[in-house]
């Protein structure tokens, strides 16, 4: 019993920061239909900004306050970065063939990549390097957490509640949902498309640089930029993208919690060796009986 | 000074020359109307109206300014407004989003509100469907609902494409007279129909558009009543 309340805990936790990922995945997917393969890299530069940030400012004990201030002030910075892959890479090819924006998303991918390993160096940042946040270990019905896992859990479903308000309450959001459905009949309604499209990865972004500095801080250290395990990491968020129901946002949230969870208790019950292959097997069985994901859109429509 | 002044209008699809030097103007206050068949151009011109297409010549002028060029969110608040091909209302969106999203140009809030309330009196069914997705309506309501939503961004110039498309004749008697109530009330409006028996019946003034080029343009009584008229277009 204690141990699987130990793996739901864990699943929950990784599931929020997979959730918060997939939901920049889906997001552009929605608006452009199309995968945005560099939104891995914005997610690796999170938590390279954070962590040059607590550096710079001397803050590698933050306070409350100051933490928050360094994941405002990554989440700022990975916006402008997506504003600008947005308006420099895929801007121009608006209306070419969709696979040619493809080809260019693993372009500016390994752009990033590289770029990141000449500013950032190819080592790997270890936990002492990196800021401490309090090692404090809270019980949950007899269970031990640490006190990282509860923060990213809060702080991701925090900015889950903050996006959900955004694209249902506002304005623009609901200007949002309209270019998801049409370019053109949105033009019509005199919505910005432009403006909307990049507001929509300045977004995605910022919630991928928040992942980022919490996925750091939940595991004690920081790859190189180009290594693997971030375009895993990634490529896992955008499974559970296309579990939820690639476009749809309830359904990323979904699919990040089902993915992490179900990772933990594999991990945890069967064997580590196929936490990875998991992610890889919900996704072919996704795939097979419900191809449109869980809350895939089914629209009711009348011609 | 006409509201609308088109002058020259080409307009290529790649090879296609899809307009050949089309003018036509619109005068505040009228119904002018569009007809010809399918492939014509007619949609075509008024994509190009509204920013959708960009033109290769000639100059569009509303309001004695060029809008040639303009995106299509910048056409809508310079005041004209798009009910276009297909009726394009947001399946998956309330009747009151979509609405909503036909004054995005605006900002007034009370404005807005008075304005869904409008539409609500204009068309009782609207009201009664304000919650659901607009994909459940029935075709007549769908097209209720693309004008009510156009009306939406207050323009000074209405363009509908089409509205008779796939619609029960008494359904399109029902949808002619409310366009004709809005012009009553000062909109001005540009007709797109294939509809031409229809169409000249509540214009002004109607052009006739065959492969891309303005073929007649008269008054919409006369057009109605001229044998060329009648023969390609209204069945004798």
């Amino acid at each position: 019993m204690s141990s699987f309340l130990q793996f739901l805990f864990k699943g929950i936790s990784v599931g929020s920061l997979y959730a918060l990922i997939a939901l920049g995945y889906t997001m552009v997917y929605g608006i452009l239909q199309f995968i945005n393969f560099a939104h891995s890299d914005v997610f690796m530069l999170g938590a390279f900004f954070s962590y040059r940030l607590a550096v710079k400012l001397d803050w590698l004990t933050p306070s409350p306050i100051q933490a928050t201030a360094l994941l405002l002030m990554a989440m700022a910075m990975c916006a402008i970065t997506g504003f600008l892959i947005e308006r420099l890479a895929y801007r121009p090819l608006r209306h070419a063939p969709r696979l040619n924006v493809l080809i260019t998303a693993i372009g500016v991918s390994l752009f990033i990549e590289n770029t990141g390993q000449l500013i950032f160096g190819k080592n790997v940042i270890g936990v002492r390097s990196l800021p401490q946040l309090p090692e404090h270990v809270f019980h949950i019905a007899g269970i031990p957490v640490r006190a990282v896992e509860v923060i990213a859990v809060v702080t991701a479903v925090a900015l889950m509640i903050g996006l959900q308000a955004l694209v249902f309450g506002t304005k623009i959001g609901r200007g949002m949902r309209a270019v998801a459905i049409d370019h053109n009949i949105a033009g019509l309604m005199g919505i910005p498309v432009d403006r909307i499209i990049s507001f929509t990865f300045i977004i995605g972004s910022a919630l991928a640089a928040a992942a980022g500095l919490l996925v750091a801080l939940t595991y004690g250290q920081i790859k190189q930029p180009a290594d693997a395990s971030w375009v895993l990491y990634g490529l896992k968020a955008f499974v559970a993208a296309v579990i939820g129901g690639i476009g749809n946002l309830p359904g990323a949230m979904l699919g990040g919690l089902l993915l992490g969870l179900s990772e933990q208790f594999v991990a945890g019950y069967l064997s580590t060796t196929f936490r990875d292959a998991i992610a890889f097997g919900l996704l072919i069985l996704i795939l097979l009986v419900r191809p449109s994901g869980l809350l895939g859109k089914r629209v009711v429509e009348k011609v | 000074m006409a509201l609308l002044e088109v002058k020259d209008l080409d307009i290529h699809y790649g090879a296609i020359h899809a307009l050949k030097g089309v003018s036509i103007s619109v005068e505040e206050g009228q119904i002018v109307t569009l007809v010809g068949s399918n492939g014509a151009g007619k949609t075509t011109t008024l994509r190009a109206l509204s920013g959708l297409v960009g033109a290769s010549r000639g100059d569009i002028t509303f309001a004695g300014k060029s809008i040639r060029g303009k995106k299509p969110h910048e056409i809508v608040r310079v005041g004209i407004a798009h009910s276009p091909e297909g009726r394009g209302i947001f399946a998956s969106l309330t009747v009151r989003d979509n609405l909503e999203l036909g004054a995005y140009s605006r900002n007034d809030k009370a404005g807005i509100a008075s304005d869904i309330e409008r539409s609500f009196s204009r068309f009782p069914i609207l009201k009664e469907r304000e919650k659901q997705a607009a994909g459940t309506l029935s075709g007549g309501e769908q097209q209720m609902l693309a004008v009510a939503r156009a009306l939406m961004a207050r323009p000074k110039l209405l363009l509908l494409d089409e509205p008779s498309l796939g619609l029960a004749p008494q359904i399109v008697h029902a949808i002619f007279r409310i366009i004709r109530e809005i012009n009553a009330e000062g909109m001005t409006i540009l007709l797109v129909e294939q509809n031409a028996h229809m169409a000249l019946s509540i214009a002004n003034h109607g052009y006739v558009l065959e492969t891309g080029q303005i073929k007649m343009s008269d008054d919409a009584k006369k057009l109605a009543a001229s044998d060329e008229v009648r023969k390609a277009y209204l069945g004798g």
